[in-house]
């Protein structure tokens, strides 16, 4: 099917989600599992405000770079590892079919 | 005691507009914000990000939104008590909700409006094991006077504005030892921060580490040492008699759980009718309510605010009746 992908999610009990993507609706991963009822906040909504969408990218994708935001909101974040990002910040694109994520542990 | 008519939990956009649309009923109100600032979201969050789905403006930044607010509500002077959470809620003899903050302030009214967005802004906590035992006992979330520090060593954590403001001021004069840690090597402050910070550093008066993070704390009773890990080069012991992290702000439901009202997924249900949950007295408004079609926006808080507040009038006067009077009729006239 044209602009459809598959992305797999792993939930913080390490349960497998495969979803099937849009690519075509500027959707990005934060509201793709949003609207897969994970249990994503999303609070500011996408803005890379919040780090409430931080997810580390387990597949060797080759996901568009960091923005300084991103960078700056993850230094407000805990548990970063070198492969963290903002979900909200990851947009769906063919190029990403098959890219797995695992949702990173919520603060206090 | 504060006395008021309607006492509003949260002063966000929301709990604003409340104020005037109470006040036309000439209904008064009371402001409670954890926070020490008015406006919710809109002040903490984005207060220079441009909102284009406020009707009639286009676009108008958060902030100056809030800045409105304030002005429109300013005629029916609204009481504020800022900085304090809202913490417990009983009922006295006289039918009145005594609500009591956490630092003790009590204020009396006979309906409540909880306009709590998506629940107290709290501090960042770091993930570090045992990290509870030593809160007030060296490890403190926010710098309230830096006094407090003086001749002590001090570590701080975070790349932004309030970590780097900080280590500066302290190091200028106040602790005897300042350390700002940082995950990255780039900091994201303002440039001329970011600069001194640095220039103090090279003389010595800043320990800087980089690339590092804060993994454990120790202490008996108070905190002495912290366990420091950098990306690559292992861990180092720092003793410390005092670790400050600063890792912003977030959002948490708090207090409001506790108050026998039905919440689901962190939100209180209420009847669209009036915006009343299930004790009677007490309204639910804006982002911390839910109901079928509920969405998150400014726009429909205002009208929940604007239904309620006619709701709330009843209770209060339940033989007087209330007409509809456009603002064009009289104008506003404030208290
Ligand atoms: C980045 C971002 C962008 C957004 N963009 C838009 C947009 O374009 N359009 C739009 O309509 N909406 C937008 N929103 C959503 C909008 O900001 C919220 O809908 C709005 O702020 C909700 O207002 P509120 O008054 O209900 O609550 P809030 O603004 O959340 O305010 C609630 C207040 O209650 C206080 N509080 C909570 N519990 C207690 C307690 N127990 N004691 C004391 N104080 C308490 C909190 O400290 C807070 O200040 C955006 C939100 C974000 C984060
Ligand atoms: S949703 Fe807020 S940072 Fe992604």
């Amino acid at each position: 099917m044209d602009h459809i992908i598959e992305v797999n999610v792993i939930d913080r009990d390490g349960q497998l989600h495969k979803l099937e993507a849009p690519t075509d609706m500027g959707m990005n991963m934060m509201e793709l599992c949003k609207s897969a009822e994970l249990p994503v906040e999303g609070t500011c909504g996408g803005m890379a405000m919040c780090a409430s969408c931080h997810m580390y990218v387990d597949s060797s994708h080759d996901v568009p770079e960091k923005s300084d935001d991103e960078e700056d909101m993850l230094d407000e974040a805990f548990f970063v590892e070198d492969n963290s990002r903002l979900g909200c910040q990851i947009y769906l694109a063919d190029a990403l079919d098959g890219l797995t994520v695992r949702l990173a542990p919520v603060g206090q | 005691m504060i006395q008021t008519d309607i006492l509003i939990i949260g002063a966000g956009p929301c709990g604003l507009f409340t104020v005037f649309e109470a006040g036309l009923l000439k209904l008064r109100c009371h402001l409670i914000d954890a926070l020490p600032q008015a406006g919710g979201q809109c002040s903490e969050i984005y207060p220079k990000k441009p909102i284009y789905d406020i009707p009639a403006y286009p676009s108008i930044l958060a902030g100056d939104l809030v800045d409105k607010l304030m002005e429109q509500a300013a005629p029916f002077q609204p009481g504020f008590t800022l900085g304090e959470r809202a913490e417990t809620i009983e009922k006295d003899a006289e039918d009145q909700f005594i609500l009591t903050t956490n630092r003790g302030t009590k204020h009396r009214a006979p309906i409540i409006a909880i306009a709590g967005g998506l629940g107290c802004f709290e501090p960042r906590k770091p993930p570090v094991p045992g990290l509870a035992a030593f809160e007030d006992r060296g490890v403190e979330y926010i710098i309230k006077d830096p006094e407090f520090y003086r001749e002590k060593r001090v570590v701080i954590s975070g790349g932004g504005d309030s970590a780097l403001d900080w280590a500066i001021f302290l190091a200028e004069g106040v602790a005897s030892h300042v350390t700002l840690i940082h995950r990255r090597q780039e900091f994201r402050g303002h440039l001329d921060s970011v600069q001194k910070a640095m220039d103090l550093a090279q003389a010595g008066k800043i320990q800087l580490l980089t690339d590092s993070e804060v993994t454990e704390a120790h202490g008996d009773g108070a905190l002495k040492t912290l366990v420091v890990k950098h990306k690559t080069e292992g861990e180092r012991t720092l003793e410390t008699d005092h670790w400050v992290p600063l890792f912003g702000l977030s959002p948490k439901l708090g207090p409001i759980s506790d108050w026998n009202l039905n919440v689901t997924k962190n939100a209180v249900e209420v009847d669209t009718f009036d915006y009343s949950t299930n004790i009677p007295g007490i309204y639910a408004i804006g982002d911390i309510n839910t109901y079928p079609g509920k969405l998150k926006l400014i726009l429909c808080g205002f009208h929940e605010a604007t239904l309620m507040v006619q709701s709330a009038f009843k209770r209060i006067y339940p033989d007087k009746n209330l007409v509809l009077k456009y603002t064009t009729v009289n104008g506003v006239n404030g208290f």
